[in-house]
């Protein structure tokens, strides 16, 4: 075939090469190092640089990262979570009342009421959206809703200590050789997470069903059982998220992760998952996520009132997810 | 009739119907191993109907299908595929944002270590083995699918058949979208599956193309089988007739 072949060497190699740069994953990291450089320089007197200060924005962060990480899961296969959000506060208050009624097996039984809330709100998505076929924005928009309504009516408003120390230290203020507990989880999570998305064929079987589900189904992936196993893995994560958020406070209550969902769904759409599926990094996500974390942190200590801070990180997100997606639709 | 001789594909008195609507009738057609059988008709005659009863999505109304002699129910299209059987669809059946190399074993990912974690490397190294074999000319085992051309699209959607089908590859339309020089490198693949004794049933609106490929023809209209020719005792005319109806 002499026209493409002479034509397709000479345009090729030099498109390709430009595809795989892809701007789109490193708007994350310039975003993030430009942030982090104008606050290391605006507020280099303010103790934005402190150790403790990045410390405590990893810490700050690391439940909003883990339900990055299961988002991440849930856009890739073409699909969307709101619900994340409020099973966080349904989680932790499961978990806290789990261990209130038992304090002999507080531990154990913290963890198991906690995930498996999430894992069941997460399953009851999956099964509406994957064997009903209705809209995943609408089945946990609705659930989003219900959610917080359970969350709210199990305690009539109240919210509930956590006093187990093992929980409290594991999920909360501890730490293993000098490393906090929260940055563990982060770690752990981060990489375990990659290492299924990126390594595994369930990764792989995620984003042919997000990228074309027709023919994901056609090759013979079991197309329904990616879409439940994802809104797990986001109710999962959500309810770890939940037990972090209880194990730092020592207490759960109906409004933890109800701001969120926000925040972390600019996370992984800055950094570089596609809102439509079939493509997305759980490594940007983690950046994504620290960069908001960061905003957060240096916008208070600007000394912004609570509704310029809200204005600011309004137009930040905005500005990061255009041009974010801009560059994917090249 | 030995296993051995026993067509690939066997069709015997095939019905379809969606709700009161006849969508095929009475449908019998043997594909025999290493032979290239080409399905005609005007638009709704009924072929892409055969060609999703063959390859699993919808079942038959009544009617049996024998693959190798052996009589089967084809469930699923993942059941198809454990027969040997590869699809080319129309719309290729390719995930755009993934690399070729994923593309040519989706559902199907080589994977290494007590983890089962993918094995990369090895699928790269395959698939660039294939796309030289079969002369799909891509930048590479990386590029993604929407960076390539239609012709380019469809040498991977015909590379993945090709490499898994056993006994038979059906082809839907495999050449509208493309260039004369593309056709005439895909009819090439699609030649070289005879002497992998492998059957192949190709939906085709080109009669050119039909002539060129096939060893015989069978002729649909409005869900009806109007006959199967020999492709050399046969011409265009009788063809084009038995498709019209004139």
């Amino acid at each position: 075939m002499p026209t493409p072949s002479t034509a397709a060497p000479a345009a090729h190699p030099f498109r390709s090469a430009l595809a795989r740069v892809n701007f789109q994953q490193y708007v994350v990291y310039v975003g993030f190092l430009a942030i982090f450089l104008f606050f290391a320089i605006v507020l280099r007197d303010s103790g934005f640089l402190s150790q403790r200060n990045l410390v405590n924005i990893v810490l700050q962060t690391a439940p909003a990262t883990i339900m990055a990480i299961g988002l991440v899961f849930v856009l890739s296969a073409g699909e969307i979570d709101l619900s994340f959000g409020s099973i966080v506060a349904v989680s932790a208050l499961c978990a806290a009342m789990a261990m209130a009624a038992m304090p002999a097996a507080a531990f154990p039984l913290g963890i198991l009421a906690g995930i498996g809330a999430g894992l069941f709100i997460g399953a009851i998505n999956g099964a509406l959206i994957a064997w009903l076929r209705l809209p995943s924005f609408l089945v946990t928009l609705a659930t989003m809703g219900l959610i917080a309504g359970i969350g709210r009516s199990l305690t009539q408003l109240r919210s509930i200590p956590v006093t187990d120390p093992l929980f409290t230290g594991i999920f909360g203020s501890g730490s293993l050789f000098g490393v906090p507990s929260l940055v563990i989880w982060t770690v752990v999570a981060v990489a375990i997470g990659h290492l299924v998305y990126r390594q595994t064929r369930f990764g792989a079987h995620v984003l042919a069903t997000g990228d074309n589900a027709r023919a994901a189904q056609v090759t013979g992936i079991k197309v329904p059982n990616i879409r439940i196993m994802v809104f797990m893995i986001s109710g999962g994560l959500a309810g770890l998220a939940g037990l972090l958020y209880a194990g730092r406070l020592q207490a759960a209550k109906y409004t933890l992760g109800e701001t969120d969902l926000m925040t972390v769904i600019a996370a992984v759409i800055v950094g570089g998952t596609l809102l439509n599926g079939g493509k997305g990094s759980i490594i940007g996500a983690l950046v994504g996520s620290l960069m908001m974390g960061m905003l957060n942190n240096g916008l208070i200590l600007m000394g912004l009132s609570v509704s310029d801070q809200m204005i600011v990180r309004g137009l930040i997100i905005l500005v990061a997810v255009a041009i974010s997606l801009r560059e994917k639709s090249r | 009739m030995t296993t051995q001789s026993a067509p690939v594909l066997a069709l015997n008195n095939i019905r379809k119907t969606f709700g009161g609507v006849v969508a095929i009738e009475n449908f019998s057609l043997d594909v025999k191993a290493g032979e290239i059988v080409a399905l005609v008709g005007d638009n709704g005659a009924g072929k892409s109907t055969l060609i999703k009863i063959i390859s699993g999505v919808h079942a038959p109304t009544s009617g049996a299908i024998q693959i190798d002699g052996h009589e089967i129910s084809m469930s699923s299209a993942t059941k198809a595929r454990e027969h040997g059987i590869e699809v080319v669809y129309q719309d290729l059946a390719l995930a755009d944002q993934q690399p070729v190399y994923m593309n040519l074993f989706l559902g199907r990912e080589l994977t290494k270590g007590p983890m089962g974690l993918l094995d990369r490397k090895s699928m790269i190294e395959e698939t660039e083995r294939l796309v030289t074999e079969l002369d799909v000319r891509i930048p590479s085992a990386h590029a993604t699918i929407r960076d390539l051309s239609g012709g380019q699209r469809q040498g991977i959607a015909i590379a993945r058949a090709t490499h898994w089908a056993r006994k038979l590859v059906l082809l839907d339309e495999p050449t509208a979208a493309l260039g004369v020089a593309e056709t005439a490198k895909v009819e090439k693949t699609i030649a070289a599956l005879k002497s992998r004794n492998i059957g192949v049933l190709i939906i085709s609106h080109s009669l050119d193309q039909v002539f060129r490929l096939s060893d015989r023809i069978c002729v649909l209209r409005r869900g009806n089988q109007i006959g199967i020719r020999e492709t050399a005792k046969t011409d265009k005319n009788e063809i084009v007739s038995m498709i019209t109806g004139v």
